[in-house]
């Protein structure tokens, strides 16, 4: 069980000296309790009080960096099962394979799809953040590809059993912070060294889900924190099994061996990339911190894009849309303007809607704090003088020759309110679902 | 130090509800674990996959959807034999979306004939989608739970404002309904708990909770989905052990997303495979969160969503 920030409290040396950054043992402590400290930052703790601490007061899944600079991939760190139950924090980083048997064009071909394949939306860039560099006999190939990866920005899995030769990729990658993959039985203490005299992440290959525990164990007991874990399993109900059993264990049991991210490989579970794209989506919701795929094209990356930046949103918080004037379908002067609330969710179903009409339409987004139309009406962010001032500050005046703007049909009671904001315009209200859009645009005159 | 695998203990179990009649009736639900948890519990029935076949030719389907039903698309009878003897659909979900008040707006009375056609027609068992729009559908619905009779279909959308008319009929005709609600915990139990009161068998509800496709709120669906079935399998919340379904497809293709061609944005690749994965990444989430029936369209994302469960049901 982890402690309190009370029980955290009496254990420090109560002087409130302050190095820790915070004011006072108390908040430190309380820092402590909600995981946002490490019991490091406080100089003075005895070392009877740092044993019982560092047990409790360690996040039950230790965070992992991989990689440095804007490319840097935080895994673990999460502390609920299911989202709903707060939100999960870190999304799986996405890795392509290159290895050393594939010639020069196709692995520069790889390289440059994670340059490629990138998406905006909602503001956020979705992309895939890493390559996996892996070794198959070719060693001098092996290294070139560590040096080429070491000119661009994405973060580097290593992946070698040999340790020599992870040496040597390592004194080329070293400024990267790359993943080591893997430490095994047979090498676990040379991987384990080389981990330590780098500081790079490790991640470790198990038979199965005992056997990386003990592994974990093992390493952590040389003094080693950054750990990954990989049980071994190829079978896609197998190693979807183990990602539950991983997460379970290290939050609801505080069981340290696997207190650690994942990286799993439907690369490895099937010659199907379609069915490979579904078998990563069930890792995105269940509990992957890395998913090495064999390959990218557009149509595969996309939606495993989208679905992790589902998986991922804060439930807590709504996403949200600038606010401003959307021009939808190329539209003129005489185009019809619609006003609506800045929910995400709202502005792509609306906006969806009417691309589908074909009609060219302008979209005003007003901002309601990410509020969708109904509960921002409720709260008042959604009301006839809030709408009419946005609606004369936006510059949609400018942007038509005609008085008319659509309002949603569930905020069909501000028509009053508005018209009388906006003198000499025609309020009109529109559908109440989007869907019905289409419908009602087309005979827009 | 000896590793056990924590495990949950389940104090619920989802209620089992079988679809159609006969040799080819199937059973959903009857799970007492997490979906595809079966190192904990049972889950005998596999997550379903339902065929979605139109009342009416589609308007505005991409070619690439209407592709592998081009030459039946025109005839609902031909269309549901098609995704059966073609594509092994195992579930007929017929949506009446030429009766939408919003749309086409055909009476009740024309449309039912097609209901008719088509469960006289297959084997399997068939699902009934409505228009969401709660008059129409007071109406559409009943007429359809009598035309079915003795065929065991399941009937819906049935909301809050007309769960009487559809759930008395439904319950005279012996027919399933589809409760739904706007993804909310709550209100999924609350009409559960209406139907019950008036007279609707356990076994013959399955819940609706509304759904999101990728990109466009599949967040909300997926997390409600789970909340349901932690409450239903862990807080012994009787109300809410009904088996989940998830009309999605026309959620997934209606979008933005699956509509664009490659030479609209390179990026997004090629169509065809881009709104597949798109579909069955819907379907595959929400089998995960707890979906027991996913409505899906094209026959490309049906197999793979199907070979995927078969994988995490060995």
């Amino acid at each position: 069980m982890a402690l309190t920030g009370i029980q955290i409290f009496k254990l420090l040396p109560k002087t409130n000296c302050g190095e820790c950054k915070f004011p006072t043992c108390l908040a430190f402590a309380m820092a402590l309790a909600a995981g946002k400290a490490e019991l490091d930052a406080c100089p003075h703790v005895s070392p009877e009080a740092r044993a019982e601490l560092s047990d409790a007061s360690a996040p039950p899944i230790r965070q992992v960096g991989i990689g440095v600079g804007d490319y840097e991939v935080r895994i673990g760190g999460e502390t609920v099962m299911f989202r709903h139950e707060k939100t999960f924090f870190n999304k799986p980083g996405l890795a392509i394979l290159i290895t050393d048997a594939m010639d020069e064009a196709e692995a520069e071909r790889r390289f440059a799809k994670l340059s490629l394949y990138q998406y905006e939306r909602v503001g956020l860039t979705l992309r895939p953040e890493l390559v996996a560099l892996k070794e198959t006999g070719n060693k001098e190939r092996f290294l070139n590809l560590v040096r080429k990866a070491c000119g661009m920005p994405y973060s580097i899995i290593l992946m070698t059993l040999d340790a020599a030769l992870m040496k040597e990729a390592l004194d080329i990658a070293k400024e990267r912070r790359p993943l080591m993959y893997a430490a095994t039985e047979e090498n676990y203490e040379e991987f384990g060294n080389m981990a330590k005299n780098y500081g790079a992440p490790l991640a470790v290959k198990g038979q199965n889900i005992e056997e990386a525990a003990t592994l974990s164990e093992k390493l952590t007991g040389m003094g080693i924190k950054d750990l990954v874990l990989d049980t071994g399993q190829r079978s896609v109900r197998d190693s979807f099994y183990d990602q539950v059993c991983i997460r379970r264990a290290a939050l609801l049991n505080k069981y340290k061996p696997l207190g650690f991210p994942t990286i799993t490989f439907p690369c490895e579970m099937t010659d199907n990339p379609m069915k490979e794209v579904l078998i990563a989506s069930a890792f995105v919701a269940k509990y992957a911190g890395i998913i090495v795929m064999s390959d990218f094209e557009g149509e595969t990356l996309f939606p495993l894009l989208l679905q992790r930046l589902n998986i991922y949103t804060d439930p807590q918080r709504p996403m949200t849309t600038k606010e401003g004037i959307y021009p939808i379908n190329n539209p003129d002067e005489s185009s019809p303007v619609l006003v609506t609330c800045n929910f995400s969710l709202t502005y792509f179903i609306v906006s969806g809607e009417i691309e589908n009409s074909r009609v060219p339409s302008w979209l005003c987004v007003m901002d309601t704090e990410g509020l969708s139309v109904m509960t921002a009406w409720a709260a008042g962010k959604f009301v006839g003088d809030l709408v009419g001032a946005f609606m004369k500050k936006c510059g949609i005046i400018e942007k038509v020759h005609h008085k008319k703007v659509i309002i949603p049909g569930y905020a069909a009671g501000i028509l009053g309110d508005l018209e009388e904001e906006l003198p000499g315009w025609e309020v009109l209200v529109g559908p109440r679902e989007a869907a019905h859009l289409p419908a009602y645009l087309r005979m827009w005159k | 130090m000896a590793f056990e695998i924590p495990k949950i203990r389940y104090t619920g179990k989802i209620q089992e509800v079988a679809v159609g009649t006969g040799k080819r009736a199937v059973r959903v639900g009857g799970a007492s674990c997490y979906p595809f948890y079966r190192f904990e519990g049972e889950m005998p029935n596999p997550t379903r996959v339902a065929f979605e076949v139109w009342d009416h030719r589609p308007e505005d389907w991409q070619e690439w959807a209407v592709e592998p039903y081009k030459d039946v698309i025109h005839d609902p009878v031909a269309w549901a034999k098609k995704s059966i003897d073609a594509y092994g659909a195992e579930v007929i979900a017929l949506q009446l979306k030429s009766a939408d008040p919003n749309g086409m707006d055909r009476p009740a009375d024309e449309v039912v004939r097609v209901v008719q056609d088509v469960v006289n027609a297959i084997d399997v068992p068939l699902i009934i989608w409505g228009t969401a729009n709660d008059e129409k559908d007071a109406d559409l619905l009943r007429k359809a739970a009598e035309v079915c009779e003795g065929k065991n279909v399941a009937i819906g959308p049935v909301s809050e404002k007309n769960y009487k008319q559809i759930g008395a009929m439904a319950i005279g005709y012996g027919q399933i309904v589809m409760a739904s609600t706007p993804i909310d915990v709550n209100l999924a139990k609350q009409l559960n708990i209406l139907l019950g009161n008036l007279g609707m068998p356990d076994e013959k509800v399955l819940m609706d909770p509304t759904t999101g496709g990728i990109g466009y709120g599949l967040e909300y669906s997926y997390s409600v989905i789970e909340r349901d079935r932690m409450a239903a399998l862990t807080q012994e919340d009787v109300k809410l052990q009904h088996p989940v379904i998830c009309n999605l497809a026309h959620e997934v293709w209606k979008t933005r997303e699956s509509r664009l061609k490659r030479e609209d944005d390179e990026k997004l690749g090629d169509e065809l495979k881009r709104s597949i994965l798109m579909e069955s990444i819907t379907a595959m989430s929400l089998a995960i969160a707890g979906a027991d029936i996913v409505i899906m369209r094209h026959p490309e994302s049906a197999k793979l969503v199907k070979e995927m469960i078969g994988e995490l049901m060995k």
